[in-house]
């Protein structure tokens, strides 16, 4: 369970976020949709401590992630994220990428770690490329691959930053196929995205961010059959 | 009777300005090798970038040797070996030619890279507008080619300044030869290779922190 | 033209005596080399991370060294510090020089190559839980390595190229030898020719050995 309470955030003297309150129940998958540059991203940096605060909480299980005396590499352990820009390593391959984290954090042996390794990128559909390294492998596959190397850690939540956006449209199919299974899974997901055919088939439900606050969050069908906010009714048209 | 002869005497006035003078022959020196190696490796480099002749299959390989020899074995081999076919050089030109020779040999390497970072699509760009290719080299590779290494050559011209102090072995009074003159007399080695360092320091500094200006200028 | 006899027999004569005094040449470039490295990255970290004196000494460091010739360097920590009672052999002169000069330049290649590297590769690793140790060690350094190989190669000639300065405090590496021996048989030209025929195919080995190296570490 992911508590957020009053949560804000500055850049200097520019307020991102202000003032957020969101419960994330386990098993939910979440959609976040917005227009650019509206603090959806920041949000989930926010969640896992890449960023720090200004006000407010965020409590992960039970822990205060910005707690001076939290241990925020244990607390990382149970969030995978995906990034924009996937940021695989690239000196190493695919196989080594996955099994790193295993083996240097969690303490796994090299074997188990591999062994890990393995299965997650089956699971992503990467079994043929375990020792390819990210410089040979397209878009898409990269951003699978990230998607392994985050699920290899064994995560109770997983946060999406715009995992589709940075790809060509062809290379965008594979890899919402593989967040829809991980969904189909269980996994709590927290997903910021443009892509709306996923925000409206497999979130359970969907917000709304409008320049640094949560204006409307609902189910999907509310969201997008009847929103109630002007802006987000501004937003749905424009992206028709 | 007390004679006492003192062949030491302590630093005087007149030593700074004998310091500032073999200062400005170590810029002479350098100003004229650079100069002359920068025009001299430029053409090297368009004759290795453009791959024609036999000349520019040899031209890399000798150009190499003058990268993979010590500057002063350079310098000794050719005062020791000129007079042998009869050039009678003084040292001041032998340090003129062999600087010139390595500095043409690092620009060759820097003018070759500079205009392959052009690329083809922009140069197939001006050709198709008709201009010649003299025309491509003035107006379009030079320029943008020469922007882009700019830096690397500011570089080679401040290591061949840095270089230029090897000549005094041949006995080139510039500004380390000078130091040593100075030193023997008045057995104050800190003081003047302090004074001798804030000259160099001070030739080299500001024109690589200026080009380093010029150069984030010119990537924004 | 040639009315001077050559006289290469004592020259190969010397032969094994010249190619010991090349592996000295090689044993001062490597350890100035690590030194260097070790000095440098130490450099590079305290110039990116840290402010106050420190970081002042730091880039004092560098700009002196890569802004004054290597000669003066080398003449500063022989007979500058000898001035102040610091005497040391020869040896540790040039290697003091040497490691100091590589140290300063190196420094700003790492420097460059913590800057190519994007902080998204920390977050990613972070992300994963990592410690920002662990991230340090197993992600950004690798890749810096990477960037920096070719600089380093560069400098390791360079220093194989002016350790031929120790010749100039008394040093025996390779041009110490050839000048001692040269000077007994005044036979200079033809010693120092095959000098800089050994000097060539060292730098030539050097250079081939790293291509070969990096084939074998990088294959991404």
């Amino acid at each position: 369970m992911i508590e957020i309470r009053g949560l804000e955030k500055y850049f200097g003297t520019l307020q991102v976020l202000k003032g957020i309150d969101l419960d994330i129940p386990k098993g939910e998958v979440l959609s976040i949709i917005g227009a650019s540059g509206s603090g959806k991203s920041t949000l989930l940096y926010c969640i896992n401590g890449l960023e720090a605060i200004q006000a407010g909480t965020v409590t992960v299980a039970g822990t205060d992630v910005h707690a001076k005396g939290t241990d925020i590499n244990k607390l990382r352990q149970k969030m995978g994220m995906v990034f924009q820009q996937w940021n695989s390593f690239p000196h190493l391959t695919a196989l080594e990428n996955v099994a790193l984290a295993p083996q240097i954090v969690k303490g796994k042996s090299k074997a188990e770690a591999r062994d890990i390794a393995a299965k997650q990128l089956e699971h992503v559909g990467l079994g043929d490329k375990l020792h390819v390294y990210p410089s040979a492998l397209s878009g898409g596959q990269q951003q699978r691959l990230a998607i392994a190397r985050a699920l290899a850690m064994e995560p109770d939540y997983m946060l999406f930053d715009e995992a589709t956006s940075a790809l060509d449209p062809e290379l965008v199919g594979e890899v919402l196929d593989t967040m829809r299974l991980l969904a189909e899974e269980g996994m709590t997901m927290i997903c910021v995205t443009h892509e709306m055919s996923f925000a409206r088939d497999v979130s359970d439900r969907v917000a709304f961010f409008h320049q640094g606050v949560i204006e409307e969050i609902d189910t999907p069908e509310n969201i997008f059959g009847s929103p109630k906010s002007e802006h987000l009714q501004k937003f749905l048209s424009n992206i028709r | 009777m007390e004679l006492t002869i003192s062949f030491f005497s302590g630093f005087q006035p007149s030593d700074l300005l004998y310091l500032t003078q073999a200062a400005w022959r170590t810029l002479l020196i350098s100003i004229l090798s650079i100069s002359i190696g920068t025009v001299l490796g430029g053409l090297f480099g368009w004759m290795m970038y453009e791959g024609k002749w036999a000349a520019a299959l040899t031209l890399g390989p000798l150009l190499d040797v003058f990268r993979s020899v010590p500057l002063i074995i350079q310098l000794v081999l050719f005062y020791n070996f000129a007079p042998i076919i009869g050039l009678n050089l003084d040292p001041f030109l032998s340090g003129v030619v062999i600087l010139s020779i390595y500095c043409a040999s690092l620009v060759a390497n820097v003018a070759r890279g500079g205009m392959e970072a052009v690329g083809q699509p922009m140069r197939r760009a001006a050709r198709s507008l008709g201009m010649t290719y003299w025309q491509d080299l003035r107006y379009v590779v030079l320029p943008i080619g020469g922007r882009a290494v700019f830096p690397s050559w500011v570089g080679v011209a401040l290591g061949v300044m840095k270089d230029s102090a090897l000549v005094s072995v041949l006995g080139y009074i510039e500004l380390l030869k000078a130091s040593q003159i100075l030193i023997t007399r008045t057995q104050e080695p800190l003081l003047i290779l302090t004074i001798a360092g804030a000259f160099y320091f001070a030739l080299s500094y500001p024109i690589s922190r200026y080009a380093a200006t010029l150069e984030k200028r010119w990537t924004s | 033209m040639f009315d001077y006899n050559f006289h290469w027999r004592p020259v190969f004569k010397s032969l094994p005596d010249l190619l010991a005094a090349g592996l000295t040449t090689l044993e001062i470039a490597a350890l100035s080399m690590v030194l260097g490295i070790i000095f440098g990255l130490g450099l590079a970290l305290i110039r990116m991370h840290m402010r106050g004196p420190l970081k002042w000494l730091a880039s004092a460091w560098v700009e002196l060294a890569r802004n004054t010739p290597a000669l003066f360097q080398l003449f500063f920590f022989g007979f500058g510090l000898g001035a102040v009672g610091i005497h040391m052999s020869p040896y540790v002169i040039v290697l003091v020089a040497l490691s100091f000069n590589c140290a300063g330049y190196l420094a700003e290649n790492f420097r460059g190559g913590f800057q190519a590297i994007p902080d998204t590769q920390i977050r990613a690793a972070r992300s994963l839980g990592m410690t920002a140790w662990q991230s340090y060690t197993r992600i950004i350094i690798p890749q810096v390595f990477r960037i920096v190989y070719h600089p380093l190669t560069n400098q390791m000639v360079w220093a194989v190229l002016m350790s031929s300065l120790g010749m100039l405090v008394g040093f025996r590496e390779l041009s110490g030898e050839t000048q001692a021996l040269a000077s007994r048989t005044y036979r200079i030209f033809e010693y120092f020719a095959v000098t800089a025929v050994i000097y060539y195919v060292i730098v030539k080995i050097i250079l081939l050995g790293s291509r070969m190296l990096a084939t074998r570490l990088f294959r991404y």
